[in-house]
């Protein structure tokens, strides 16, 4: 069967929330499942059996082992409903979208939901290695005399537990501390990283002024909007934070212009043409295409962040379009300099030529079109979240334009980098 | 869910006693509907004056909801408690000494009422008749109607039809009221007249189930009757889609899962709130049969200390919402709109009839309802469609919860009932209006208030 067109129809996300606010009980599962039965309420979907449901989160608990079955099983869904968990760091729910695209076109399913799911609230907590070790050996033990001699070798100190940590596990670097050094590479300012975030509160709480998220977000667990928003946010008032990533005078990276720790769920609802016919749902836009990149950021080749350049350039390449072919770009905020980053890397003719192997470089995006309804820094970053609360943003800002093409681009742990084209319909 | 005290009279031993001991009020236990329910608690006395203009109609109509009818007469002979209904077609009375016939055939019938029995009077509009003897008898029928209501006790009410003399030949008009007053769907709707004209009604598969294949719209549904409204559509077959305001929305999608239904987070006062319900509605169906505006705030302040702020966020919600998505809705162009036989149902309040210390705001609004209903049926009429609106009395809610507990008290025990009314019960006879059998009924005002004192 030959690919055909594939349609973002829908989305629905919760709130985002502060690490550590009201969502301190709700589990991934919990809040993943709050998620889709938003979506089958909008979209009259209760007891449909959909092609399947591709989700997925970062920090997993050990129980989670099939969350995003589990979350279907828990919601109005019908149980019939197959899905399962995938994870690509902050890159997750951006890919699960390419994952069930695919698949509907490539005729195997009609319809799917795609999204992810995080909490750092909720983190597991593992237990001391060493202690998992000995009670692993108790476990195994075959004779009454094996186990006590392995239930003397436990030592108080085993009792502390593994820190979690926000860690590249080969660097051992933070991923603010990683992208500080790139920050520095780049000549990135403060004044530049300031501006952009408060722009990006500002934008985000004038969307919400114009109900842009009315049919996008539905209130969970009391709260109604991501509560990391500052609608004043200014340069001015962003200024006087201290850096909180890199080290002494060059340090630029603040809590102000880093995205915090956040916690949320989002999903999108994508189909066939006759699909959403059927069940006379609007397209909001067609999925084009996507593309996944990786760099070396372990052997100094590349920033920790930096992956998204590249998959820009291949995908436009494959795609025949140029860069400033695009009426909207929603560029994942997971430092505002990670942006400033990705943006000079695409002007810079060296970058280009030696990174990317182009010719020409890619050029200049016009920021009027950059994260118009406000991005990560305002909104938070629920890693495995926020691909499906952009997906639906965009293709939601595509249907009311009813013209022109969106790009995305998500930066992720691991040196990853996920994009993808939608286009109005 | 009934009320504390009515728990502790009828439930606990101590407080049986108690009541018995110090005569004390006890609210009966109302029978509310549930699917697959008997019409009636009992067989159905029937009876007429001089043959009755729709007597014969009355028995088919009972006859084939299930029940069973019996003949009333002065001289028939009933087992005490034993009949579920006392019916009496009593269109034909022209003078006040007919009044006599009417007391001798329903006083034995009404005194052998069993538990939540109904009464049922039909007469014709008092306005009407050319003599003026003529109109002081059908008028009497309410003053009749309302004194054996406060006299009926364990849950029996009584309420009047008054039948347009033009529909007395085409009495099928008659069907779906006489069998909402009969049922336990109108458990907390006492000492009401309601007006029924002549209409077209069109045929319906099954009567337990009139919406089926029709899309509703209910605002304000994210709790409380809102949401008991929607599982009553429900059940009543329609594809119901929810709408509250986006603060509201976890709750919303709740409802709309629970039945099976769409929600909708808007806000009604949006310039595009109309549109947009038309949006959602053409992505069920066609066009909408029916539309409840129950979204609807309070902002209580003596009328002295009001501000423009808090009157107008009042008046915005209850009536100019309501207003404006109509406008847009029977726009016969617009897909998704209110089709030609469609319903709209206003949710007024008893505040608006007799008004409430502190809700100047809140009564202007609910009269208000009132008025554009009467106003607006006579211009809707040509399409079939009938507006129509409920004025709740005291019922059971988070609302009415916060009441101190004196006036709540009051509020509970001033009516015919002795009780609050539950949300269901406003949900049943918004249900009722809804149906495509109460073609006949428009630019009304239908009272849920257990037959209280208030706003009388």
């Amino acid at each position: 069967m030959s690919p055909r067109d594939v349609y973002v129809l829908g989305g629905n996300r919760i709130p985002f929330v502060r690490s550590g606010g009201k969502y301190l009980k709700a589990s991934n599962q919990d809040m993943l499942t709050a998620a889709i039965d938003g979506l089958v309420s909008r979209h009259d979907l209760s007891g449909e059996r959909l092609g399947e449901v591709a989700a997925g989160a970062v920090i997993k608990h050990a129980r989670d082992f099939n969350l995003t079955r589990e979350s279907v099983l828990g919601s109005h869904l019908s149980p019939q409903t197959p899905a399962y968990d995938v994870q690509q760091a902050c890159g997750t729910g951006l890919e699960a979208t390419i994952l069930v695209a695919n698949k509907i076109a490539l005729g195997q399913v009609d319809s799917a939901i795609a999204g992810g799911t995080d909490t750092t609230s909720d983190a597991p907590l593992a237990i001391n290695d060493d202690l998992r070790r000995t009670l692993m050996m108790v476990n195994y033990a075959k004779t009454p005399q094996q186990r006590l001699k392995a239930l003397t070798k436990i030592r108080p100190g085993q009792f502390a537990p593994e820190q979690p940590k926000n860690a590249e596990p080969r660097t051992g670097l933070a991923m603010g501390d990683h992208q500080a050094i790139t920050t520095k590479e780049w000549g990135i300012s403060r004044e530049a990283q300031d501006e952009l975030a408060a722009l990006s509160h500002q934008n985000l709480a004038a969307a919400y002024g114009r109900g842009f998220f009315d049919d996008l977000v539905t209130p969970y667990l009391g709260v109604s909007k991501d509560n990391n928003l500052r609608p004043d946010s200014t340069p001015e008032k962003l200024a006087k934070l201290k850096p909180v990533f890199g080290k002494g005078e060059g340090a630029t990276m603040t809590a102000g212009n880093s995205t915090p720790l956040t916690d949320g769920a989002s999903v999108v609802l994508l189909g066939s043409a006759d699909w959403a016919q059927e069940r006379k749902l609007t397209p909001l836009a067609r999925f084009v295409d996507g593309e996944t990149a990786a760099v070396d950021y372990v052997h100094g080749g590349e920033g920790l962040l930096m992956a998204p350049p590249y998959a820009i350039a291949r995908l436009l390449q494959r795609n025949g379009l140029t860069l400033q072919d695009f009426e909207f770009y929603e560029f994942h905020e997971a430092f505002a300099s990670t942006v400033l980053c990705h943006l000079a890397a695409m002007e810079s003719p060296e970058f280009c030529k030696e990174r990317l192997g182009l010719d020409e470089p890619l050029g200049s995006v016009d920021r009027s079109k950059l994260n118009v309804n406000g991005s990560s820094l305002a909104a938070g970053h629920p890693f495995a979240a926020t691909g499906g609360r952009i997906v639906a943003s965009l293709a939601k800002m595509l249907h009311e334009k009813g013209s022109g093409r969106g790009l995305i681009s998500i930066c992720a742990a691991g040196g990853q980098g996920v994009v993808a084209i939608l286009e109005a319909v | 869910m009934a009320d504390g005290y009515s728990n502790f009279v009828n439930k606990n031993p101590l407080g049986k006693k108690l009541a018995g001991q110090f005569g004390l009020p006890k609210p009966p236990v109302l029978r509310r509907y549930e699917p697959g329910q008997e019409l009636t608690t009992g067989p159905v006395a029937i009876g007429s004056f001089d043959g009755g203009k729709v007597a014969s109609a009355l028995i088919d109509i009972v006859e084939s909801s299930g029940a069973v009818v019996v003949d009333a007469t002065p001289e028939a002979t009933y087992e005490k408690g034993s009949l579920g209904a006392a019916v009496y077609d009593a269109t034909g009375l022209r003078t006040i000494d007919d009044l006599e016939i009417l007391r001798a055939t329903l006083a034995p019938a009404v005194k052998a009422l069993g538990k939540n029995a109904r009464v049922l009077i039909i007469g014709t509009p008092p306005a009407e008749q050319d003599r003026p003897e003529a109109a002081a008898t059908q008028q009497a029928l309410e003053g009749i109607m309302r004194s054996i209501g406060k006299e009926l006790l364990r849950g029996a009410t009584a309420n009047l039809i008054w039948l347009s003399g033009d529909a007395f030949d085409e009495p099928e008009v008659l069907a779906s009221p006489v069998r909402f007053f009969l049922s336990s769907r109108s458990a907390y709707v006492g000492g009401q007249p309601l007006r029924v004209g002549k209409a077209v009604v069109p045929q319906v598969a099954d009567w337990r189930a009139p919406l089926q294949g029709e899309v509703a719209v209910v605002t304000g549904a994210a709790r409380g009757i809102g949401a008991k409204i929607a599982e009553v559509f429900a059940r009543q077959g329609a594809a119901v889609i929810v709408v509250d305001i986006p603060a509201a929305g976890e709750s919303l999608s709740k409802v709309a899962n629970k039945i099976g239904g769409v929600a909708l987070q808007l806000d009604i006062t949006a310039p595009d709130a109309g549109q947009k319900i038309a949006e959602a509605v053409a992505r069920k169906g066609d066009k909408l049969a029916a539309i409840v505006h129950n979204a609807g705030i309070t902002r209580d302040k003596l009328f002295v200390n009001d501000d423009a702020a808090r009157w107008g966020s009042v008046i915005a919600v209850n009536i100019k919402a309501e207003m404006a998505i109509n406008a847009t809705l029977l726009d016969p162009a617009l897909p998704g709109g209110l089709k030609d036989g469609g319903r709209i149902i206003g949710v007024a309040s008893t505040s608006g009839i007799g008004g409430n210390r502190g809700q100047a705001n809140y009564a202007a609004s609910k009269a208000g309802v009132m008025g554009l209903v009467r106003a607006e049926a006579p211009e809707l009429a040509p399409r079939q469609i009938t507006i129509n609106a409920i004025a709740p009395g005291f019922i059971e809610t988070e609302m009415t919860a916060k009441i101190p507990l004196a006036t709540r008290e009051v509020g509970r025990r001033i009516n015919a009932l002795m009780q609050g009314g539950q949300p269901v019960d406003v949900a049943e006879a918004i249900a009722f209006l809804a149906e495509p059998g109460s073609a006949g009924v428009t630019g009304q005002v239908l009272r849920v208030c257990g037959h209280s004192q208030l706003g009388a």
